[in-house]
């Protein structure tokens, strides 16, 4: 150890070896050396090819699994990141410094792309972070100045059966042995969301093996502010010629198709929707659109992702009033009151009043993970939201065969809901493989009618790895379709983004 | 006590007398000013109105209370709602920049909705209520008021009822105030334990280990739900019901021993000791199922969210949205709370002592003979006990904002006097 410790300052000089003398950092400082273009590029590419990793890898295993760790560990590996402190790991966490800053960049510019870079860089901290010794964890903690109010023994005594009760993975003794942190509920937002933490007057009680869940939040507010500072000094960067190309690249290649420009306008018509409901729509459309005939009202959260989805395959805003009015018209609303209550919102999808936002039509990870339904909503993705033994009924109504409905449920139960709908497409469409990777339902919409009538009548849609929306989607599994796709559409730079 | 029969036709001519005399505008802007300790906190404060015809009106914002006071009366709104503070004047938010026109504060908000519970509740649906279901409204609040102050550590509460179907909470504390739309979000996801759409059957799941919060709750709901489900609701009666009960949890001995005991306590009592194994918690799942309260999440999530103004009147019922007091939980009744035709009444009823009051008082100023006459007004109304229980709200919330002034100019004094320490020095 300290033979290498020598060469190191020898070579490189005292700041620097501060600087990287941890596996893990916070990304304060940027880097001040100077690296050649080729160097700058390629960390770039490999850092996305590792967030893509994350993002992949955290949808299709859970993320704790020992899938997950095992996955990411090789990819972290074999893309030369440092991981779980290694001695030669100068260099990686060199790399991993500048290829952070540089995504940065990349990233910075919209809502969106800053929302999925967090997201991501999120979820990589907290799998180094807890990847690293208890030690290592205090160690950290110091020399990043995060100083958090630790409980005194006797409030620690006085409340240990509430904490133990709280806490997942807590006992009587880890309470007396290990500390006991105290901040502002406001910085546990995440803990307190899933009530895994003990609330007293305002403040919320970690345990030390959860302290992650509140360094992360410190990380997630300090990413989110660079991020904002950095989007004001862009121009200067985009005007290097060198530079700009290859950043546009890096932040286009994961906004993928979100169905906000609408193909086949009117090429729908009204009569057509109740027969395209049981042959072409998704599960969660097809529930919706029976329980709007049936009871001829939708609440709040259906219309939306109902009214969302009928505008992305083609609905004109006529047609959408006129679909809605005629169908509420026959329950409890006249005419009139759709139009000064319903219509607005109508028109309010279509972009056409309050702040003009052109709303894109939901992906399956908003409807999975946003809105969850409660008594008296449709929406929602039934995969994930209906009891198991009511989705059982209404695929048996719907004619699926057991076997089906078997593997269906199977899919269910590992919390794999798009793979799910994707078999009930496989099935309700009588093919073994959909051939696509399943994330938007208008996606679902889109090859149905493909299968359907035969050929390719409609646009070939660009690489669906990504969602520009609130919660960017992911690929529950690559397929090669995709990726050759994504290798014509994007040139060079996507044979890095080859998957497997 | 009788409330006058309420027509809603009549309602063209109640609210402009229920605006001018009745309404308490010195209180409302007392609130909503919150000490001045912020500055343009009321004149950047949203409103929303909805006229007669159902004409909806966003983005109205007042510079003082006089102005709200004229433009009430000048519009006569059906509905008032109350939204953020801006960080403009929304009255004005078409001027501003597009995109630096942002919702800043509002206060923390629950709206719990009887028709929520029509899942789990016999006796009504949709808007109707009665004394039987309005136990869920004392345990929800309840349940949402103990977390509010003890886990979150909020002080100031407002509970209010809404004139139909529910009631509004509004935390009105600085910290409150100031939340994120995450931090509102994981505070609503803290206190929802019933989740689950029509499609769910078992929307309340428990599992060890059992958090604080949960256990407060649940010997709030073990208080009422003998009374409440198994005699008012009858929800172990019917077969219907009884079998809806089951099967949130399928147990096949049990309708066995239903098929020959009727009672209901009985069955309750047998659903209960036949839970042998541990980690199961069918019967306080039921009891959750049954009684917990359903927020919707979606109200107060939002920092820009609209929520149903206190003393607003509600169109379809008549009734005043009054605070309530939480010290006479047990005995609010809705059907008490006054409409705003029995009000109006009241106020025509003749007392002696005024009218030499009024000659002596002419000579004050115009708005303080106005302010005088309605509080004297109101004082003879049903209205007289809500608005007392405000104003014990506003008189403890007060104390705090002294607290933020004192804080303010005592950083200010401390500083001056620094200047001039460091003043004398130099000059030495």
């Amino acid at each position: 150890m300290q033979d290498s410790k020598k060469k190191r300052k020898k070579l490189i000089g005292n700041f620097q070896n501060d600087l990287y003398d941890q596996c893990l950092q916070f990304y304060g400082q940027p880097p001040l050396e100077n690296i050649s273009l080729t160097e700058f590029e390629t960390f770039a590419v490999e850092r996305l090819k590792l967030l893509k990793t994350v993002e992949n890898v955290g949808v299709s295993c859970g993320k704790s699994s020992e899938q997950y760790t095992k996955k990411l560990d090789a990819e972290i590996s074999s893309l030369n990141f440092p991981h779980r402190g290694g001695i030669s790991e100068y260099e990686k966490r060199r790399k991993d410094h500048i290829s952070h800053f540089i995504l940065r960049l990349a990233y910075c510019q919209t809502e969106d792309l800053r929302r999925w870079f967090i997201q991501q860089e999120m979820d990589l901290f907290r799998y180094r972070f807890n990847c690293l010794h208890s030690k290592h964890k205090t160690d950290f903690l110091h020399k990043n100045n995060l100083k958090y109010e630790t409980v005194s023994a006797e409030e620690k005594k006085n409340l240990k059966d509430k904490l133990i009760a709280s806490s997942y993975g807590l006992s009587g003794t880890k309470v007396e042995e290990h500390d006991v942190y105290k901040v502002p509920f406001q910085d546990a937002l995440d803990l307190v969301r899933t009530r895994k933490v003990y609330l007293l007057a305002g403040n919320a009680y970690i345990p030390h093996h959860e302290i992650v869940t509140i360094v992360l939040n410190d990380f997630r507010t300090r990413l989110s502010k660079a991020l904002a500072m950095t989007a004001r000094s862009l121009p200067a960067v985009q005007s290097d010629e060198r530079l700009q190309p290859l950043l546009s690249h890096l932040s286009h290649a994961y906004v993928g198709q979100d169905y906000s420009i609408q193909k086949n306008i009117g090429k729908i018509s009204l009569e057509q929707i109740d027969a395209l409901s049981g042959k072409s729509f998704p599960l969660c459309m097809r529930h919706l659109h029976k329980a709007l005939r049936e009871n001829h009202h939708l609440r709040h959260g259906g219309r939306m992702q109902y009214g969302l989805f009928l505008k992305g395959i083609g609905l004109t805003l006529e047609q959408a009033l006129q679909f809605w009015r005629s169908e509420f018209v026959k329950g409890k609303v006249d005419a009139d009151k759709f139009d000064k209550a319903y219509a607005y919102s109508v028109r309010h999808m279509f972009g056409k009043e309050g702040k003009r936002t052109d709303y894109t039509p939901y992906s399956c990870m908003k409807v999975i993970l946003s809105n969850p339904p409660s008594q008296g909503d449709y929406h929602g993705c039934p995969f994930r939201h209906s009891d198991p033994e009511l989705l059982k009924q209404k695929l048996q109504n719907y004619k699926v065969s057991p076997s089906g409905i078997n593997q269906i449920l199977e899919l269910v139960k590992g919390m794999h809901y798009q793979l799910a709908c994707q078999k009930y497409f496989e099935l309700t469409h009588n093919v073994e493989d959909a051939g696509f990777s399943l994330n938007h339902p208008n996606q679902y919409f889109t090859e149905s009618q493909k299968l359907l009538n035969g050929g390719r009548d409609i646009k070939k849609e660009v690489d669906m790895s990504q969602r520009s929306q609130e919660n960017p989607a992911s690929v529950t599994h690559p397929s090669q379709a995709n990726s050759k796709q994504a290798h014509e559409e994007m040139g060079d730079l996507d044979s890095f983004f080859q998957d497997e | 006590m009788p409330t006058s029969d309420y027509d809603p036709a009549c309602l063209p001519d109640l609210l402009p007398l229920y605006y001018r005399r009745l309404f308490p505008f010195s209180q409302y802007y007392r609130w909503l000013s919150y000490g001045g300790v912020s500055k343009n906190y009321f004149q950047n404060r949203e409103f929303s109105f909805t006229l007669k015809d159902d004409i909806y009106v966003r983005y109205q914002s007042f510079t003082t209370q006089n102005e709200l006071e004229k433009e009430m009366q000048k519009m006569v709104p059906y509905k008032v709602d109350i939204g953020a503070v801006y960080s403009h004047r929304p009255s004005q938010h078409n001027a501003v920049k597009s995109g630096a026109f942002q919702a800043l504060e509002k206060e923390l908000v629950f709206d719990i909705d009887m028709t929520d519970y029509d899942d789990v509740r016999r006796c009504c649906s949709a808007a109707d209520i009665c004394s039987k279901c309005w136990t869920l409204m004392i345990i929800a609040i309840r349940i949402l008021d103990r977390a509010l102050r003890e886990d979150f550590g909020f002080h100031h509460l407002l509970w209010v009822y809404s004139g139909r179907r529910g009631v509004h909470c509004w935390v009105c504390d600085d910290a409150a105030r100031k939340l994120s739309v995450a931090a509102r979000s994981a505070v609503a996801e803290y206190l929802s334990l019933v989740k689950g759409g029509e499609e769910t059957l078992r929307k309340v799941v428990l599992s060890d280990p059992i958090h604080p919060f949960i256990n407060h709750s649940l010997s709030v709901v073990e208080r009422y739900f003998q009374q409440y489900a198994i005699v008012d609701q009858d929800i172990l009666g019917s077969k219907e019901s009884v079998d809806k009960v089951l099967t949130t949890h399928i147990k096949k001995d049990l309708t066995i021993y239903y098929q020959d005991e009727k009672n209901p306590m009985k069955r309750w009592d047998r659903l209960c000791s036949s839970i042998k194994k541990g980690g199961q918690y069918f019967d306080k799942e039921i009891m959750l199922q049954y009684c917990y309260p359903r927020l919707d999440v979606n109200v107060s999530k939002g920092v820009n969210h609209l929520l149903k103004s206190p003393f607003s009147v509600h169109p379809k019922t008549g009734r005043i949205s009054v605070p309530i007091d939480l010290k006479e939980l047990n005995t609010f009744d809705p059907f008490e709370v006054p409409t705003i035709s029995l009000i109006c009444e009241e106020l025509e009823r003749p007392t002696a002592d005024e009218a030499e009051e009024d000659d002596v008082k002419d000579k004050e100023n115009e708005q303080e003979a106005g302010e005088r006459r309605r509080i004297r007004d109101y004082k003879r109304t049903s209205l007289a006990k809500y608005v007392k229980v405000f104003d014990r709200f506003l008189e403890a919330m007060a104390r705090s904002w002294k607290g933020e002034m004192l804080k303010k100019s005592g950083e200010l004094e401390t500083s001056f006097s620094v200047f001039l320490t460091f003043m004398s020095f130099t000059y030495t």
